[in-house]
């Protein structure tokens, strides 16, 4: 922070209304919006930030004096219909080329640190240090795979802070964009292709972030959480999704399948629905998946969770092993713990769980979530038993 | 029996050009004026659909997890206000300004092809009102107006919705490209004697431009949408993943149509605003030549600019720098032309009448979309801005406070020679108030929300991001607006029940169309005149010393006008069945395809053989 407000200082000999600029954008800092892009709280996002602040010094100079040129010339030259003809003038070569190379002057000023930092966006950091993160797109959620880790997440990534992060993003179906507003930019994601994006964070915490490329019905609530943290917790974290592989199978067996950028292969016609292809696959998953759940559940109400998970058909599209990969539907492996559900959209208390596996299609028109028709009871049942998941 | 004969010949005379009245005779119509009527009233209805389109997304977004609209109704609204503005609107209300004035502004009769001309228009009647039949059918398009793939696919999108939009835009695009031809031909053929290409008014040389851009972009757009239209209908894989096929090349197609667009809606408002700066500044426009080139110079770029609009799909940093500096340079004519705005009215006798306020508030709010848009052409901040509202507010001070504002401007000042009555001045001013209030309240704010995190095309946001008091705001600013509208719309009323008696020449203009009657008659100009400057009004007042007289409506004996036909208006309904039909080949198979084409043949060929 204090790097801008020094550069701040230095403009302020201008106008007052550099001071009044400056103080609308400290207002912007403000922690109120938890998807500032002004208050960058990672090294691409302040990178980004210190170019848009260059611009918006010079546009400000040129709002100020041409719009002052224009107010002053209308109030300065207001005439009465029985004035004189005024001396008619047809142009003036040497203020008109005047007038087109100051702006290609400021353009310059604005074209080097603009050229400069288009080059470094592209700079993904590389080496053992480095947090390499797969983000997949789907309608409407975000899935996060740690791929030297082998595990897989959904709705919420978790990073570490001061460690360099690298996201290597695609879609599983139609084009979206994943905006880390904070602590990076936006990159769209494409089938059959991986994009880039990268970031340090500089504090932990709890941020939000949502898809930015329209993407059909539940585009406005396609978000997801962004937590930062120390990079001991960081570890806990990836070692909790580890644990949740039933004893005995291969928790590394997802780094061996990853390319898990390629989406779904769909039939050449292009009609089919992948979502059936995929359904198969997960559904293989699912099985395998079944005994991750804690093995004796001592509380009734636990066990008849456990029972609903797999009647209701939840199984079908949800794991509750993070080191598998997931066809359609989030994977549910610590969906306990998470901080929110529904894609970044409700708060995860017990309450909104219920209201969400209960009729997710009255919370959110359009999902692919099917509506599972739950009795009051069933739902708090399912909710105690995904609680112990986390 | 030789006053007899006379009192014949001049009764024919008046026969041949009285006003012909009655709704078969504006289906008939070749009149350029009269099409241009025919073209602003549609527009300006599309363009209040448009409104209420938008009125209901500002009250959808003036509270978090508002309920009013679905978030499929709002998807439909937020594409068809897009769709609606940009080709049913703004672009026809320039049509109408080029239909009306480039034949008045150039000395000339009519255009180079009236039927085409009609043609156009009826091509242009039928793809916007199919477009918003979809209402009907609650299958609006719902993919945004740059529908991108591979949303669009079938496969993402089964139903009417895109094959509404996509058949909609290739109706709208053959009506653009008939129109383009004609307004090409008739600038470059059947300007008056005397007026070379650097006498013509700034105008007619902007709608020349635009017309250079349309026959360049359309073409492309035409191929994007046949390319999908061919996925959709016949199975091919141009734009989808799984087949090898690639969503970005359908990117890359529309945006290369999809700049250009830009300069298509805001060209001829340039022009417009040069017409009426200089007239109320009374003062000849400053830098003409510069104001030529510069126009020229950035439809070129605006070529060479389209990925500028993709900078987030991660092109690498070649393509972003090239693209980034291409874009920036567009800042420097567009500068000129602001400077010389500026240069045209410093120095002036400024009167300060309604066209001249929305004139000035053009160059303003235009100042800053320019500014705003230099701010995006930096790929590092564009990674932040795009896809937010702060793109939003950027293209709105473009396109309302800088097309709608400089198309108001020529409403005004064109009014009286369309339909020789006046607008009234007390409510225009009204009018360019509130408008000017309620557009920065429901635009400005937009730029912070975007910065502070709201992104586009969202149908609602959560209370936890900070953002209600902006978007309520904004909401608020959408209710002045539509106050200014409605002012407006009684302005237009009242002049409309008011005496039909406007002079010729209220303003003191300087260009042609202020010396022939308001308004005026079926053949423009009773003698074709003779040009010998840029301000050919001007010249000759002041070579009289004062005002011209009040000039006299005459018979029109011995010219030769095209006559009515009805078969432009046929054979479009031919190209609109045709390619309805398109959308209807799982219902009928071919035979409504062949239908459309058997009856564009028959428009066509007694369109052909008809006596002129």
């Amino acid at each position: 922070m204090h790097q801008r407000n020094s550069a701040l200082r230095r403009h302020l000999g201008w106008a007052p209304l550099c001071a009044l600029l400056t103080a609308t954008l400290a207002a912007c800092t403000d922690p109120a919006y938890t998807q500032n892009t002004l208050n960058p709280r990672g090294d691409f996002a302040r990178m980004v930030d210190h170019v848009f602040l260059t611009t918006v010094w010079w546009a400000a100079l040129a709002f100020v004096l041409v719009e002052g040129a224009l107010l002053y010339a209308v109030f300065r030259f207001k005439g009465r219909p029985d004035d004189p003809e005024p001396k008619q003038i047809h142009g003036n070569t040497t203020v008109e080329i005047i007038w087109t190379i100051i702006p290609a002057l400021i353009l310059a000023m604005i074209a080097v640190p603009t050229v400069r930092a288009i080059f470094k966006t592209y700079e993904v950091p590389v080496g053992p240090d480095v947090t390499e993160i797969e983000v997949i797109g789907h309608q409407w959620w975000w899935e996060f795979r740690y791929p030297k880790a082998g595990v897989v997440t959904a709705g919420e990534m978790h990073v570490p802070m001061g460690q360099p992060v690298a996201l290597r993003m695609t879609t599983q179906d139609v084009l979206h964009s994943f905006w880390v507003p904070q602590f990076a930019g936006k990159r769209d994601v494409f089938p059959n292709r991986n994009n880039v994006l990268w970031f340090r964070a500089e504090v932990t915490g709890n941020f939000s972030g949502q898809c930015a490329e329209f993407c059909g019905i539940e585009h406005g609530r396609m978000g997801y959480r962004l937590v930062s943290e120390s990079p001991a917790d960081f570890d806990k974290y990836i070692k909790g999704l580890q644990a949740t592989a039933p004893p005995g199978s291969a928790t590394m067996r997802m780094v061996s399948s990853a390319a898990p950028a390629t989406p779904v292969q769909v039939s050449t016609s292009g009609a089919t629905v992948p979502q059936q292809k995929a359904r198969g696959d997960t559904a293989a998953a699912s099985v395998q998946a079944a005994p991750a759940a804690p093995a004796a559940p001592s509380d009734p109400l636990v066990a008849q969770g456990e029972k609903l998970f797999t009647m209701k058909g939840c199984i079908g599209c949800h794991s509750l092993d993070a080191t598998k990969p997931t066809g359609i539907g989030p994977n549910l492996a610590n969906v306990g713990s998470r901080t929110y559900i529904a894609a970044g959209m409700l708060p995860n208390t017990d309450e909104n769980l219920a209201r969400w596996i209960s009729n997710a299609q009255a919370v959110k028109p359009g999902v692919l979530m099917p509506n599972l028709m739950l009795k009051p009871d069933e739902a708090k049942a399912l909710v105690a038993y995904l609680r112990t998941h986390k | 029996m030789a006053t007899t004969v006379t009192g014949d010949l001049r009764t024919q005379a008046a026969h041949a050009h009285a006003e012909p009245t009655g709704l078969w005779s504006w289906i008939t119509t070749v009149d350029h004026k009269r099409i241009g009527i025919l073209y602003g009233a549609s527009a300006f209805m599309f363009f209040l659909i448009g409104g209420l389109e938008a009125l209901l997304l500002r009250i959808q977004l003036g509270r978090p997890d508002n309920t009013f609209l679905s978030p499929d109704a709002y998807n439909q609204l937020f594409t068809m206000h897009g769709t609606t503005m940009i080709f049913l609107a703004v672009m026809p209300l320039s049509a109408m300004f080029f239909n009306f004035f480039i034949p008045l502004l150039i000395g000339a009769r009519d255009v180079a092809f009236p039927r085409l001309n009609a043609f156009s228009y009826w091509v242009f009647i039928l793809g916007g009102l199919f477009l918003n039949a979809s209402f009907l059918f609650h299958a609006a398009p719902n993919a945004g107006w740059f529908g991108y793939a591979n949303l669009t696919s079938t496969q993402y999108s089964p139903g009417l919705n895109i094959d509404f939009w996509m058949i909609g835009l290739q109706i709208l695009g053959i009506a653009s490209l008939a129109a383009a031809v004609n307004f090409f031909v008739t600038v470059l053929n059947l300007r008056a004697p005397g007026m070379k290409l650097m006498r013509m008014p700034m105008f007619v040389w902007m709608s020349f431009i635009t017309q250079a851009l349309l026959l360049l972009a359309f073409p492309v757009i035409t191929v994007a949408l046949i390319l999908l239209m061919f996925d959709r209908f016949f199975g091919t894989h141009f734009y989808v993943p799984s087949a090898g096929g690639d969503p970005i090349l359908w990117q890359h197609l529309f945006w290369i149509f999809g700049h250009p667009e830009v300069y298509i809606l805001i060209l001829p408002a340039f022009g417009i605003v040069s017409e009426v700066l200089p007239v109320f500044s009374r003062k000849p426009l400053f830098g003409y030549a510069a104001m030529v080139f510069s126009g020229a110079f950035i439809a070129f770029l605006g070529f060479g600019v389209w990925s500028h609009h993709m900078f987030s799909t991660g092109m690498g940093p070649i393509a972003d720098t090239v693209f980034s500096l291409s874009t920036m340079l567009i800042a420097i004519p567009t500068g000129v032309k602001i400077f010389n705005w500026i240069g045209t009215i410093w120095g002036g006798s400024i009167q300060l009448k309604t066209p001249m306020y929305f004139a000035l508030g053009f160059i303003a709010m235009f100042i800053m979309g320019g500014l705003s848009g230099v701010m995006h052409a930096s790929p590092p901040a564009d990674l932040q801005q795009t896809d937010t509202y702060f793109i939003v507010a950027h293209f709105h001070y473009v396109l309302f406070g800088g097309s709608i504002f400089a198309l108001t401007s020529g409403a005004y000042y064109w009014w009286p020679k369309m339909f020789g009555r006046m607008l009234d001045e007390k409510i225009g001013k009204i009018h360019f108030w509130l408008m000017l209030i309620g557009f920065n309240l429901t635009f400005f704010p937009m730029h912070f929300a975007g910065l502070l995190g709201m992104p586009r095309r969202v149908y609602t946001y959560s209370a936890e991001t900070g953002l209600t008091w902006l978007n309520q705001l904004e909401t608020v600013g959408a209710l002045v607006l539509f106050l200014a509208i409605a002012a407006f719309l009684y302005n237009i009323l009242k002049a409309w029940a008011g005496p039909r008696n406007a002079p010729a020449d209220p303003w003191n203009g300087a260009t042609l169309e202020w010396a022939i009657p308001s308004p005026p008659q079926p053949f423009n100009f009773a003698e074709i005149p003779v040009v010998h400057s840029r301000d050919p009004l001007w010249e000759l007042k002041r070579e009289r010393g004062g005002p011209l007289p009040e000039p006299a409506r005459v018979s029109g004996a011995g010219i030769h006008m095209p006559n009515p036909s009805f078969w432009p208006a046929l054979t479009a309904c031919g190209v609109a069945a045709m390619l309805i039909g398109v959308m209807l080949l799982p219902k009928l198979g071919p035979w409504g395809i062949i239908a459309g084409g058997a009856l564009l043949l028959f428009g066509v060929f007694n369109w052909a053989f008809e006596p002129a």
